[in-house]
Formats: structure tokens, C-alpha cells, sequence
């Protein structure tokens, strides 16, 4: 098979794999979007810039899947009203902390190092939605 | 098909159950909920035709033994120049990349670099045009670039942690 039609194909076969997931997504929001009013939302975010963000976070970091998942979640989170930093913690944390590799990669890179990544991971993806909504506020 | 393949088929599977509790429980809702899904698909469908593009141009361009080759193979700020160019055009999956990195710290890479690697591998150039369509240009730039300084600054403190031998 040539280079460009192995490229082609395995983006396409990377796309195919995830269309279950998205789709099931997509169609979980729209259930969740008919079931819970927006008010519910409000709940469990206090517009407060710190705790929003550590609920996102918190949220992010549990969850696995293709980043687009955390992308297309975190766009509609917003569209129901979440605040900018939980949503940037949480799409942030969904991709650099990851609770479910952890036992690969505490096997391959030692469980310190698993663990204490994780963790600062954790932590960095707080600040780093702190300074991004700050530094759009700025814009 | 692998695996995974079915894991999301079995998730779509769990779905449509959901929905078909929901008709028979509250008919009004599912209605609603397919047009606000159908919404959605019909908003993120170009946008997947240019990650299509964009993925294969890059798994065209990159491949991860070109990669590996460059890894762990300098110091000071050149170090952290690769990792971050690594860590973003790497691809594939996480664990995919945890017995090369394991590899290399066998040979004497640090932990710091190993670190910034992996915070790298958050950055999908290939998926940007998604995280654009649903936060906008600006957003994107400034997490990017925010992302890729923290790399660094991950990096650097498990140098220090390192050297504290605490990792």
C-alpha cells in the first residue's frame, strides 16, 4: 500500500473506530439537554473561579475518550451555562490526567511517577483554566 | 475491528436503551433530545471531513520511529524543544508510547522530559479545528500556547523532584 493511502486509511479507520463514541455522545447530550433544566447546572457550579474550576477538573479527570468528546462536552456544558473555567479545567484535565493509564503507566515509569504526575497534572490544569479565562478576559 | 471499536458500539447500544426507556417513560422528551442531538451532528460534520484531512496529512508526514529517534537526545532548552514538538506530533494511543519513553529513561533521560513529553501529547493539532468551533480562535491560541508553557514548567519541577530523589 502506498504511504499516502496508508495515511488516508488509518485516519479514516481512527475516525470510523470513534463514530460509535461520538455519536452516543451527541445523542446523550440531547437526552441530558431534554431532562435536566439548566438550572441543575447551577447546582453544582458556584461561579466561583476556584471551585468551578476544581469540579472541572475533577470531572475531567475521571473520564477517558477521544478528545473531541471533551470538546464537544465542554461546548455544550458552556451553551447550558457552566462557566468558562470549569469547562477549560475540565477539557484540560480530560487529556493531561489520566486516572484510568495510571496502573500502565505506573507498571511502565514506576508508581511515583504515575501518581505524582497525575497530581500535578491535576493542579496545572486548575491554574492553566485560571490564567486562560483571565488572559481572555484581557482580549 | 478492535476492541475498542466495540466498546463504542456497546456505549451507542447503552444509548439507544436510554432512549428507549425515555420514550416509554416521559414520550415528550424524545422528540427534543433528537433534534437538539441532530443539531449538533450537523454542526460538527465539517469540521470532522477537516480533522480527516488533517490527520492524514499528518500520519502522511510524521511517524513515531521518526520520533523516537529525536527523543532524550540533547539537553537545556533544546531538550524541551523536543519534548514539545514530540509530545504534539506524536500520535497514536498514551500507552502506546510508555515502553519507548521507559526505554529511554533506561538510558539516562530525566523524568522532567519524559513529563513535558507526555503534558505535550494534550496539545492535538489534528482535532484544533473542533476546540475552534466550539471556543473560538483566541481560546484556542491561548490555551494552546498556555499548555505548552506548562509543559515546561512540569517538566522542570520533576527535574527538581528528581534531583530531591523524591521520583
Amino acid at each position: 500500500m502506498g504511504k499516502a493511502k496508508e495515511a488516508v486509511s488509518k485516519a479514516g479507520k481512527a475516525i470510523y473506530n470513534n463514530i460509535p463514541v461520538f455519536l452516543g455522545i451527541i445523542l446523550l447530550i440531547g437526552l441530558v439537554n431534554a431532562m435536566i433544566p439548566r438550572t441543575a447546572y447551577a447546582a453544582l457550579f458556584s461561579n466561583n473561579i476556584v471551585s468551578d474550576s476544581i469540579i472541572g477538573s475533577g470531572i475531567g479527570s475521571v473520564l477517558i475518550g477521544n478528545p473531541i468528546t471533551s470538546y464537544i462536552l465542554g461546548g455544550e456544558f458552556l451553551a447550558q451555562g457552566v462557566s468558562l473555567v470549569a469547562v477549560t479545567a475540565f477539557i484540560v484535565a480530560w487529556v493531561t490526567v489520566g486516572i484510568v493509564q495510571m496502573p500502565a503507566e505506573s507498571l511502565l515509569l514506576g508508581r511515583r511517577f504515575a501518581i505524582l504526575r497525575n497530581a500535578t497534572s491535576f493542579v496545572l490544569s486548575v491554574i492553566v483554566a485560571i490564567i486562560t479565562v483571565f488572559v481572555m478576559g484581557l482580549i | 475491528m478492535n476492541e475498542n471499536s466495540h466498546t463504542g458500539w456497546y456505549f451507542l447500544l447503552v444509548v439507544v436503551i436510554l432512549y428507549a426507556v425515555a420514550g416509554i417513560l416521559g414520550p415528550d422528551m424524545v422528540s427534543p433530545a433528537l433534534e437538539f442531538s441532530s443539531k449538533i451532528i450537523i454542526n460538527v460534520i465539517p469540521i470532522f471531513a477537516l480533522i480527516f484531512a488533517i490527520t492524514a496529512a499528518f500520519n502522511y508526514f510524521v511517524s513515531p520511529r521518526a520520533i523516537s529517534r529525536y527523543l532524550g537526545k540533547t539537553s537545556g532548552i533544546k531538550k524541551w524543544i523536543i519534548a514539545i514538538v514530540g509530545g504534539i506530533i506524536s500520535t497514536g494511543p498514551i500507552y502506546m508510547w510508555y515502553p519507548l519513553l521507559k526505554d529511554l529513561k533506561r538510558k539516562g533521560v530525566s523524568y522532567g522530559f519524559i513529563a513535558a513529553f507526555l503534558y505535550n501529547r494534550a496539545v492535538k493539532i489534528p482535532l484544533m479545528p473542533m476546540l475552534i468551533f466550539y471556543f473560538g480562535l483566541p481560546f484556542t491560541a491561548i490555551l494552546t500556547a498556555l499548555m505548552i508553557v506548562f509543559s515546561i514548567v512540569q517538566g522542570i519541577i520533576f527535574e527538581e523532584l528528581e534531583r530531591g530523589g523524591f521520583v
